[in-house]
């Protein structure tokens, strides 16, 4: 097997210096009754070119080769990845390291780690970033529970309902064991949360909305976290999409405490979900109560400046059952592309790319209201809106699939009473052309 | 060769300016206003300006060249150490070889650009997969059903635990303690919590294994089950562990199996027939995907056939040729990923298991044992073993016999670096003081080995002889032992 080096005679060998004769004498202590008694019913090992033909086919079997159209955001984006980025990133210096608990022989991977925690925390506009979460939607839990170990007597939370749906399932799913409560905002006619329902909660510790919320629609962040703050409650703001922020003014700037989202947008492949980036940031006064990694500077005894892992004390191997989360591994190698990713464009090309982004979709917009779509919402929007769409698009848009065409995504299995409503998303992958056919495409 | 080690520490490898340990500067320390790296394409429709109040104006990022990014990610890749660079027989991390082909195939644009809420008639291929490797890691533990869903083996506890609480939940009672033994991962307590259950600890016996009589001392009708790290953190497997679920399961409550150390016993242990009932895997350990610096990882969950109703969605069912989705959350505990978990993770797992079939994972975990046994006989003379009996994939030894000569573990760990290897993983776990936890999986030839072992060996005389050359390692990299001390005291977390 090419993964195992053992000769026979290195075997030999080494059974000798052990004293045993036979490879099952390794396992006595596994008792017979805990013995597998027929072997795992796997398929036959395939060589490296069988495998290769096998994964081919499979890859095969998914519409996504060139000239596929996925007009769906909704917490996974379609962006251009410069081609060094891979290459770069996939340096196996990076790929094949643990976790840096020895800061010396891992220097590359901290000082990435702290380059990424300083453009994450610049972007969403936060004073520290942690080294990351697994996800937007898990960093966004995380960010709940943070809130409620630091508003300690309060144990409801309040949540937007133009947050992701899914994102709000893992939301409940994490509390569903425990006694923390989680309460919904409603929503107003424009798209956006209905801010004033916080007024007269005395009990929430947290306030959490999305922005640009799953609609699409950018909040008023900076009314939310006063609402929070009015009722003396955390403002968290989240994000599916990490981009907005190359032009939108920051969470942080607008006063939000806690800012979570996904960083997939940030060159990381969709890969169907995962891995994705959990960013995380929030004030330097809450630190250590933040979950995750985080990477400091350090000096050596001359006085060389490094970097190590710091702040262990609030984390599972040091604090035990009182850590502020149970990660470990988390998604440094994402982390990692993003930097790299944000060093690539600057600050400069991020605010480009973004007005790109907002400038494509508006024109898409604009076409689809031609073709009978009706716009929902009048709140200004970033890479993604809502539509309501014309009798028998449904249909129409299943005969498009065959094309490789995706016409946007159905929400009405998380909001019942939005029939015929979809979000559609469209980054710079799209040119005119391709957004001129879909419309005609649609309009069939 | 001990005495030419000695003699080159004299001189100050860290310089850091020449050779190959570029002084590489910080990003922002880079670069020029209008430099770019990004190819970006043209506006070929109207801009579309957002409402000016709305729009920030404090980006201030560098702007760099294509060459200067790739110039310096390669130059910080050069201070790192990875399974690729050398041995890396880090403890319950399981730091086998990454093979280079699942990389490759797991970004094939077909599922590199799949879209998680895509209609299912597009993404049959990816569907498939995640089908397959249920099948498989069921197949490889013996147990009714998984989920691969969790995100990372910490999350794939977490979710364990939510199996747990669901269960109670179903038979109408919730339940406020768990049971953790002292030689569990150090995760298990914190994961517990997040599900409200309060860890009740429980001391290993003398031969480092849990003794059932504790257990059934311990459990009530009030704990929920236990959490066990099976092989232990001492490299020991649980002889004890068919009992033990008896005990638990006649009190109402679940076993569940901490996988991280599946590597000792692919092929050899069926847990379905010891009595598990949740167990999950770490893919970047035991099934070989790159740890990438500190995750992505991914961390599946199987389940007894009775607990596959509580497993969290989205699930994929296969309904006649068709792969499809299916949402409804039901009994499901609920969603712990917005989507599926790390595809891309499972992909390169999917690929390993593949390659090696049911004959290639068993020698996978007979020469993982075979090398860790092998160690442990090699250096028992001159390290303390924390337990003198037969190990499975990892051999845990302290700094007993170094300390007379004020060296400690961490000198040692520090000192191994210069000599080229990545330390064990150290002062883990809690229960043996100053622990070194050697774990060289199978991928380390004999040859690696012993050359392992000769530099432990040269490392026990070096502390005999010279311990302030321990003391002052590491000294061949960029920067000499750092002050986590005073990192934590005055936290500096960006530039």
């Amino acid at each position: 097997m090419r993964y195992i080096p053992h000769t026979d005679e290195d075997i030999r060998e080494m059974q000798e210096a052990i004293g045993i004769s036979d490879l099952d004498e390794l396992f006595t202590s596994v008792p017979a009754e805990c013995r597998r008694e027929t072997p795992m019913d796997l398929p036959d090992p395939m060589t490296e070119w069988d495998l290769e033909a096998h994964m081919q086919e499979l890859a095969g079997k998914m519409s996504n080769c060139a000239g596929t159209k996925v007009y769906i955001g909704s917490g996974s984006y379609s962006h251009h990845i410069p081609s060094f980025i891979p290459y770069v990133a996939g340096r196996q210096e990076f790929v094949t390291a643990y976790t840096p608990y020895q800061p010396e022989m891992s220097q590359g991977t901290l000082q990435a780690m702290y380059e990424y925690q300083t453009y994450a925390a610049h972007l969403m506009g936060t004073e520290v970033a942690n080294a990351s979460m697994y996800d937007g939607g898990t960093a966004m839990a995380e960010a709940a529970l943070m809130a409620l170990r630091i508003n300690k007597k309060r144990n409801t939370v309040a949540v937007s309902s133009a947050v992701h749906p899914l994102y709000r399932r893992i939301l409940s799913t994490y509390f569903l064991p425990t006694d923390f409560k989680l309460v919904e905002l409603p929503m107003t006619a424009d798209g956006r949360t209905d801010i004033s329902a916080v007024a007269g909660m005395d009990d929430l510790a947290a306030v959490v909305v999305q922005s640009p919320n799953f609609f699409g629609c950018i909040e008023d962040v900076q009314a939310a976290a006063e609402a929070a703050h009015g009722v003396k409650a955390l403002a968290i703001v989240g994000f599916t999409e990490a981009l907005a922020y190359g032009l939108l003014k920051s969470p942080g700037s607008l006063g939000a405490d806690i800012v979570c989202g996904e960083g997939q947008s940030l060159g990381l492949s969709q890969s169907f979900g995962g891995p994705g980036l959990g960013m995380f940031g929030c004030t330097l006064k809450q630190v250590r109560n933040m979950p995750g990694r985080v990477v400091g500077r350090a000096n050596d005894g001359d006085g060389t400046p490094g970097f190590v892992l710091t702040l262990s004390t609030r984390e599972q191997h040091i604090r035990r059952e009182k850590a502020t989360s149970n990660i470990c591994s988390n998604a440094g190698h994402c982390a990692l592309t993003a930097g790299m990713y944000m060093a690539s464009l600057g600050g400069t090309g991020l605010r480009q790319l973004a007005e790109l982004n907002r400038s494509k979709a508006e024109y898409l917009k604009g076409e689809l209201v031609k073709a009978g779509f009706e716009v929902v919402y009048s709140s200004p929007t970033f890479n993604e809106f809502t539509v309501k769409a014309p009798a028998g698009f449904a249909a129409r848009r299943k005969e498009m699939l065959a094309q490789n065409i995706v016409a946007g995504l159905p929400i009405e299995r998380w909001y019942p009473e939005l029939k015929d409503h979809y979000v559609f998303c469209v980054t710079e992958t799209s040119t005119k052309k391709d957004l001129d056919h879909l419309v005609q495409e649609v309009a069939k | 060769m001990i005495g030419r080690i000695v003699k080159e520490a004299a001189i100050d490898h860290r310089e850091g300016t020449s050779g190959l340990i570029f002084n590489e500067p910080l990003l922002w320390e880079r670069g020029s206003k209008g430099r770019t790296a990004f190819s970006m394409p043209k506006c070929d429709v109207p801009e579309a300006a957002v409402d000016a109040d709305l729009v920030r104006d404090d980006l201030d990022l560098p702007d760099l060249s294509e060459l200067e990014v790739v110039r310096h990610y390669t130059r910080l890749s050069q201070w790192n150490f990875g399974v690729d660079s050398g041995m890396y027989p880090l403890g319950s991390c399981t730091m086998k070889y990454n093979p280079k082909i699942n990389d490759k195939l797991a970004t094939l644009p077909g599922f590199a650009r799949a879209h998680p809420l895509q209609d299912d008639e597009l993404s049959q291929g990816v569907l498939e997969m995640v089908w397959n490797l249920e099948q498989f890691l069921s197949a490889i533990t013996g147990l009714g059903a998984t989920s691969l869903q969790p995100a990372a083996g910490a999350h794939g506890e977490y979710a364990g635990m939510q199996v747990f609480a669901a269960y109670h939940r179903s038979q109408g009672r919730q339940r406020t303690k768990i049971l953790i033994p002292d030689t569990a991962h150090g995760t298990n307590p914190a994961s517990a919590a997040l599900c409200g259950y309060t860890s009740v600890g429980i001391k290993i016996g003398a031969d480092g294994i849990l003794d059932p009589a504790e257990v059934a001392e311990l459990m009530d009708e009030d704990t929920a089950g236990i959490m066990i790290t099976n092989p232990n953190t001492l490299g020991l497997f649980e002889s004890n562990l068919k009992e033990i679920a008896d005990i638990v399961h006649a009190k109402g409550g679940l076993l569940y199996g901490d996988g991280a150390n599946m590597n000792a016993i692919l092929g050899v242990a069926d847990l379905g027939r010891i009595g598990v009932d949740v167990l999950h895997f770490n893919l970047h350990k035991t099934f070989s995907t790159p740890h990438g610096g500190g995750g992505p990882g991914s961390g599946p969950i199987c389940v007894a056939g009775h607990l596959e109703q509580f497993l969290p969605v989205p699930r994929v069912v296969k309904d006649g040729e068709m792969f499809r989705v299916v949402d409804e959350c039901g009994t499901a505990l609920g969603s712990l990923h917005p989507f599926f978990g790390q595809i891309g993770v499972m992909l390169r797992a999917y690929c390993y298991i593949l390659s090696l079939g049911a004959d290639g994972l068993r020698r996978t975990s007979e020469m993982a044992v075979l090398n860790a046994n092998y160690i442990k006989e090699k250096l028992k003379d001159v390290y303390e073993l924390a337990f003198d009996q037969p190990c499975m994939h990892e051999a845990v030894f302290s700094d007993g016999k170094q300390k007379d000569h004020g060296v400690t573990t961490l000198d040692i760990a520090k000192r191994l670096m210069d000599l080229g290897y990545h330390p064990p993983t150290i002062y883990f776990p809690l229960i043996v003081h100053g622990a070194i936890m050697i774990e060289p999986t199978e991928s380390e030839s004999k040859q690696q080995i012993d050359a392992f072992i000769e530099a432990m060996r040269a490392i026990a005389i070096e502390a005999e002889q010279d311990p302030e050359l321990l003391k002052a390692s590491p000294q061949r990299f960029k920067v000499g032992r750092l002050d986590e001390v005073a990192a934590a005291r005055k936290p500096v977390l960006q530039g």
